[in-house]
């Protein structure tokens, strides 16, 4: 297990070079001068040349990606352009909203989509199921940020029970959960639906329902565990993609997160913290599918047993079809 | 060959034909890419034709929706927003798919080292949030409806490389491969004739609901600033525009929102629809 963890840790040291690499090419293929955009367009050639010069745009890209991933290696993200503050600094103070943010947002999806994929999966094929189907087709179809202002506007401004921005007090925080947790909770309970369905089919099933246990042990007991394990992995492949799809919700809320600094920083060209942003929001969201896959095996003696006893090509095997599922 | 083609298609279509959601949805869809083509001829009036008087006008007879604050028919920017909207998810798909075929088929065939190197060079692409990526690069590259389409498609490039791979790895090892190789056709040809036809079929539930998603998508980066730039209409940038008078005219911002969602919801919904056609062992 702990080799499994170290080899998955290590693999995670390409990847991000490879983020860092693509975000710098990105940006350099892409026409408009940065110290053009700091300075305006009434700064004399010589200043922007002068400007251009003190941030080093002028080395070649694999001179400044080398550079650039030695200070970042020093724990220097760089320096905001805007600003004039490290990134890091920056990001830590942004960080707690949108981890409670999407932490919040994805709890509140489990709670409403894990019991409606149960109830759709035990009314197979009546209203009921037809319904909760129905319902979280439309939820996963609809905008969230539309879905967002529809909120503010029905309890902020009609009702008046929740302020319509800024998250100052517990109040605030409800309408953008809930917002994100819209279409995250339909997604999982068409996950759960579906796994629930196939559970229910097995052996072992059949089996508790013939020693006269009740309905409602046998599918919370013996069919939600068994069902559990796509679910769980679908879970933390949402809250890892929240990590980039907070962004609007913060827009709209007004919630001074990592999505809105990001943002920021792209309508003023702030390369560093673009490039930095980017890095170190996909770095943490290659850390969360970690852990789920690590739980996953912690939880499963199945999946453990995999990882113990058999060879590297069963593993990889996996590893690809859980991809294409992911994609 | 032709006959065994039509066939197939033919047996598709008998399937979905059974899911009346599916057919629903379907038709729904062709209608509004209809009511996009026809825009000139369905719309009232011109999508910029200003009113001063009219602003935030209710709805009346020459109005049927009302108009926005400028004193636009709203109506006529729904319908002129379906072009950017419809053709936003379509042609995003379209970059996706083709670039996910191209590179799924390479890899998948050749196998060895083009296909670990290009599934590492997807590791790295998928590392990144795929709405954050899609974001940065319509960012950097400067807001259009353009930019925002070429973001989109190159976002959403994984998703489809992935599948074309795992169904060009169960189709290369089929006898027709083994047979086209022994009469001694080259790998484009193999590929070209052989695997891409055969291999494309659990793309095409992909590229359905492709087309909602990237819908969905393209009206968020609208919502922010980043796609269709005004005074052209996008049901996000429509949106977008509706919120500062939201306190008082809620309905301008409903409208636009019910529009994405009912193309978005028909696209599911035939995709789920298709997925069943195709593979009724799926089906729960």
């Amino acid at each position: 297990m702990a080799s499994y963890i170290g080899k998955r840790l290590l693999l995670l040291i390409p990847v991000l070079l490879g983020i860092a690499l693509v975000v710098m090419i990105i940006i350099d293929i892409t026409p408009g001068d940065p110290a053009r955009m700091m300075l305006g367009a009434q700064a004399t050639q010589e200043q922007v040349d002068a400007l251009r010069e003190e941030l080093q745009l002028n080395d070649p890209l694999p001179v400044r990606y080398v550079r650039y991933m030695g200070n970042v290696l020093r724990g220097d993200f760089g320096t905001s352009l805007m600003s004039k503050r490290p990134v890091v600094k920056e990001m830590m103070t942004r960080f707690p909203y949108t981890v409670k943010l999407v932490t919040l947002g994805t709890l509140f999806s489990v709670l409403i989509g894990i019991p409606l994929g149960i109830f759709a999966a035990t009314h197979q094929r009546t209203w009921k199921d037809n319904a909760a189907i129905f319902i979280s087709l439309i939820a996963v179809s609809m905008p969230s940020f539309w879905f967002a202002l529809l909120l503010i506007r029905f309890f902020g401004v009609h009702l008046r029970w929740l302020p319509i921005s800024g998250v100052d007090t517990w109040k605030g925080w409800v309408m953008p959960c809930a917002a994100m947790a819209l279409g995250l909770a339909a997604i999982i309970a068409r996950q759960v639906r579906s796994d629930m369905l196939e559970v229910i089919r097995q052996d072992y099933i059949t089996t508790a329902r013939a020693k006269g246990l009740s309905e409602g042990k046998v599918i919370y007991r013996h069919a939600l565990k068994n069902a559990m394990i796509p679910v769980i992995m679908v879970i933390g492949g949402i809250f890892g993609s929240s990590l980039g799809g907070s962004l609007i919700t913060e827009v709209i809320y007004s919630i001074p997160g990592l999505g809105q600094y990001i943002m920021t920083g792209l309508n003023n060209r702030d390369y560093p913290v673009i490039q930095s942003g980017i890095l170190i929001i996909s770095a943490m969201f290659a850390v969360i599918i970690l852990l789920v896959d690590v739980i996953f095996a912690l939880v499963d003696p199945r999946i453990r047993l995999q990882y113990v006893r058999k060879g590297r090509r069963k593993e990889s095997k996996d590893e690809e079809q859980k991809k294409v599922a992911a994609a | 060959m032709k006959n065994k083609k039509r066939s197939r298609l033919l047996e598709i279509w008998h399937q979905l034909k059974k899911n009346k959601l599916a057919v629903v949805a379907l038709i729904v869809l062709v209608l509004l890419f209809l009511v996009a083509v026809a825009a000139p001829l369905l719309a009232p009036y011109l999508y910029s034709t200003q009113n001063a008087k009219l602003s935030n006008a209710g709805p009346s007879a020459e109005h049927l929706l009302g108009n926005d604050k400028l004193g636009r028919d709203i109506l006529s920017r729904l319908i002129y927003g379906s072009r950017q909207s419809l053709s936003m998810g379509v042609a995003a798909v379209a970059i996706a798919a083709t670039l996910g075929i191209a590179l799924g088929a390479v890899s998948g065939y050749f196998g060895g080292w083009v296909d670990g190197l290009s599934m590492r060079l997807l590791d790295i692409y998928q590392a990144i949030p795929m709405f954050l990526l899609c974001v940065a690069l319509a960012a950097i590259m400067g807001p259009s409806l353009t930019n925002a389409i070429i973001a989109l498609g190159i976002g959403t490039v994984p998703g489809f490389a992935r599948i074309m791979r795992a169904s060009v790895l169960t189709v290369r090892e089929k006898e027709f491969v083994e047979a086209a190789r022994a009469i001694n056709a080259g790998n484009g040809r193999i590929i070209m004739k052989h695997i891409v036809p055969n291999a494309i079929g659990p793309l095409i539930v992909q590229i359905t609901m492709g087309v909602g998603s990237c819908i969905l998508a393209g009206s968020a980066l609208s919502f922010i600033g980043l796609g269709v730039q005004p005074p052209i209409p996008e049901w996000g940038a429509l949106i977008s525009d509706a919120r500062s008078v939201m306190r008082e005219h809620p309905t301008h911002a409903l409208y636009p929102g019910i529009c994405v969602m009912i193309s978005v919801l028909a696209c599911n919904l035939l995709g789920d629809g298709l997925r069943d056609a195709l593979d009724p062992r799926l089906k729960n």
